[in-house]
C-alpha cells in the first residue's frame, strides 16, 4: 500500500487515487516531426528499473491531478509534489 | 535421455533408486554459440527445444540469471485456454493448446495435464456481448465457446452461491470453454529443459546477462555475463518483465511497460470446484489444484512495477470480489501470495520479432504467456532458424507499432 502525498489532503491511501500513466514528453507538432519521431512519441513509454515520473488523480478525494517520482522496484515515492 | 516410464521406475526401484541420472547437465560455458537464449523460463526453454528438434540447431546456450524455471513460469496460475478475440490470436492459442495436450508424450515427462473446461461467470451485459462476439470469431478457428444459462452455471459450480437476483451484479449467464486445462508448471520447465539438453542444448544457470554486445556494423555479437563474454550471431531475449532492461543496454527501446500481476493460494480443501472459474466482471479467476488449494488470480497493480509482491488493496479488492460470489470461501485461509512482473504492449498482444538490431530477437509482451509456451517456442524457433516468421505469429511484429496497425486483444486477463 502506498501513501501518496496529495498537495491539499496530505498523505492519502493509494486506493483513493486513479493511476494516470507515466508523464510523457510534450506533444510535438505533428507537421514538424518525421513519421518515425511521431510514432516514437506515441509508442515509447519510459520503463525504468528505478524512479519513474507519473501522474495520479485523487479521484476519490479532492480531484487534483499530481505528479510524483516513484521507484518501480520498491514503490517508494522519491519525489513528491510541493504542498 | 533416460526413459521415464513405469518399467524404468520398477527397474530403478530394484536398485534402490540409485541409478537415476541427472535430468540435464551443467556444462562449462563456451565462448561462442550459434544461438544464445536469455532466460530459462517457459518461452526460452521451449524455443531452445524446438530449435533443436525442428531445425537441428543444437549449438544453443540458454542463459539463466537464477535457476531454471524460477521466474514467471513458477509464478503464474497454469491456465491453458484459447478463448481469444482476434484472428491473429486464436489460431496461435489453438495450436498452443493442441501442443500442450501432446506434451507429456512428446517430452516423456508427466505434465499432469488436466483438461477441465473453463466457465466464465458473466455479470454485465457488456461483457456478455463481448464474449458472444468472441464465440463467433472462435467458431471460425475451431476453438470452443458456448453460452450456458445461469442455472447451468450454478449446476457446474455448486460453490457459486452469491450473485443472486438481489446482488449488485446478478449473474446473467455464462460461457463454457471446453478446451481449457491446467497442468503442472514445473513439469513444463523441466520437461523442455531435459528434452532440449538431451539434444545438445546447454542450460547455463546462475548466469545473468549484464549487457548485449553489438558489433561495429550494428549487428548483435553476443552478451556480457557474470561469467565472461559469450559470442553468438543470434541472441533471443525471453526474459518477461525485464525485456526493456536488457534491450536498453544495446540502445534499443521497445514499446513495453512492466507491470506486477499477483496471485495467491488458499489452504488445501477437499474437491469443491472441478472447472476453472473466471469472473471477468468481478475481476478474479481461480481453479482448484490437485493438492486442493484454490489458486486465485486477480488484477494487476496500477502503474509500472518491478516489485514482485502483492499490494494490500489489490489483495483486498480481489478477496472482496470473490466473497461476493463465493461466500463460503470466507473461512478459507490463504497460505501464500506472490507477484510476477511481466511486460505489456499497448494492444495487449505479444511481440515476437527480430528487432532493429540484426540478430537480436525478442519474445515479449506476454500477458498470460504460460498458455502460449509451446506455440511461442515453436514459432520463435522457426523465425530464428529460417529468418522468416511462422504463419501463426506473423502478426505479432514490432512493425505493427510503426504502422499503427495494432492487434487489439481483449482475451488477456487484464485487458478485460
Amino acid at each position: 500500500m502506498m501513501l501518496i502525498p496529495c498537495p491539499f489532503c496530505g498523505p492519502r491511501n493509494e486506493s483513493e487515487f486513479a493511476y494516470g500513466g507515466p508523464v510523457k514528453p510534450d506533444r510535438p507538432d505533428p507537421n514538424a516531426v518525421t513519421d518515425a519521431q511521431w510514432v516514437d512519441y506515441l509508442m515509447q513509454v519510459p520503463n525504468p528499473l528505478g524512479p519513474v515520473h507519473e501522474r495520479w488523480h485523487h479521484a476519490r478525494g479532492c480531484g487534483v491531478w499530481l505528479t510524483i517520482w516513484r521507484d518501480t522496484r520498491t514503490h517508494d515515492i522519491t519525489e513528491a509534489p510541493d504542498a | 535421455m533416460q526413459d521415464y516410464s513405469l518399467l524404468s521406475l520398477l527397474r530403478h526401484g530394484l536398485n534402490k533408486h540409485q541409478g537415476w541420472t541427472r535430468a540435464w547437465r551443467a556444462p562449462p560455458l563456451k565462448p561462442r554459440y550459434e544461438v544464445v537464449i536469455i532466460g530459462a523460463g517457459g518461452h526460452g526453454l521451449a524455443t531452445a527445444y524446438y530449435l533443436a528438434k525442428e531445425h537441428g540447431i543444437t549449438d544453443v546456450a540458454v542463459l539463466e540469471r537464477g535457476w531454471l524455471g524460477g521466474g514467471n513460469i513458477a509464478r503464474n496460475t497454469v491456465t491453458i485456454r484459447s478463448n481469444y478475440m482476434r484472428d491473429a490470436s486464436i489460431p496461435f492459442y489453438v495450436k498452443s493448446v493442441e501442443l500442450y495436450e501432446g506434451l507429456t508424450k512428446a517430452l516423456n515427462f508427466n505434465m499432469m495435464h488436466s483438461k477441465r473446461s473453463m466457465v466464465d461467470v458473466v455479470q454485465t451485459w457488456g461483457k456478455m456481448r463481448e464474449l458472444r462476439r468472441r464465440q463467433l470469431v472462435m467458431d471460425i478457428y475451431g476453438s470452443t465457446y458456448q453460452p450456458i444459462s445461469t442455472e447451468e452455471v450454478r449446476r457446474r459450480i455448486p460453490a457459486l452461491t452469491g450473485g443472486g437476483p438481489d446482488a449488485r451484479l446478478p449473474i446473467l449467464g455464462g460461457m463454457v470453454h471446453t478446451d481449457a486445462a491446467v497442468n503442472r508448471h514445473d513439469a513444463v520447465a523441466w520437461g523442455y529443459a531435459r528434452a532440449a539438453d538431451a539434444m545438445g542444448v546447454e542450460i547455463q544457470q546462475q548466469t545473468p546477462v549484464l549487457s548485449l554486445i553489438r558489433g561495429p556494423d550494428g549487428k548483435i555479437e553476443g552478451v556480457e555475463t557474470n561469467r565472461g563474454t559469450v559470442r553468438a550471431g543470434k541472441v533471443v531475449v525471453a526474459v518477461s518483465g525485464h525485456t526493456t532492461t536488457i534491450t536498453e543496454t544495446a540502445g534499443l527501446r521497445l514499446p513495453l511497460r512492466t507491470m506486477n500481476l499477483t496471485a495467491f493460494v488458499s489452504e488445501p480443501v477437499k474437491p469443491l470446484v472441478d472447472v476453472i472459474v473466471n469472473c471477468p466482471d468481478s475481476g478474479f479467476y481461480f481453479s482448484q489444484s490437485d493438492k486442493g488449494e484454490m489458486v486465485i488470480g486477480g488484477a494487476p497493480d496500477p502503474g509500472q512495477s518491478f516489485r514482485r509482491d502483492i499490494k494490500q488493496n489489490v489483495f483486498e479488492d480481489t478477496v472482496t470480489a470473490m466473497l461476493s460470489l463465493f461466500p463460503s470461501f470466507k473461512r478459507l485461509k490463504l497460505m501464500r501470495q506472490w507477484g510476477g512482473h511481466l511486460d505489456i504492449a499497448q494492444d495487449a498482444s505479444p511481440i515476437m520479432d527480430e528487432t532493429d538490431i540484426p540478430g537480436l530477437f525478442v519474445t515479449a509482451g506476454w500477458w498470460g504467456g504460460y498458455k502460449a509456451i509451446p506455440a511461442g517456442g515453436l514459432t520463435l524457433a522457426h523465425l530464428v532458424a529460417t529468418g522468416r516468421p511462422h504463419p501463426l505469429m506473423a502478426d505479432f511484429t514490432l512493425k505493427r507499432f510503426r504502422h499503427l496497425d495494432y492487434v487489439m486483444e481483449t482475451g488477456t486477463t487484464t485487458a478485460r
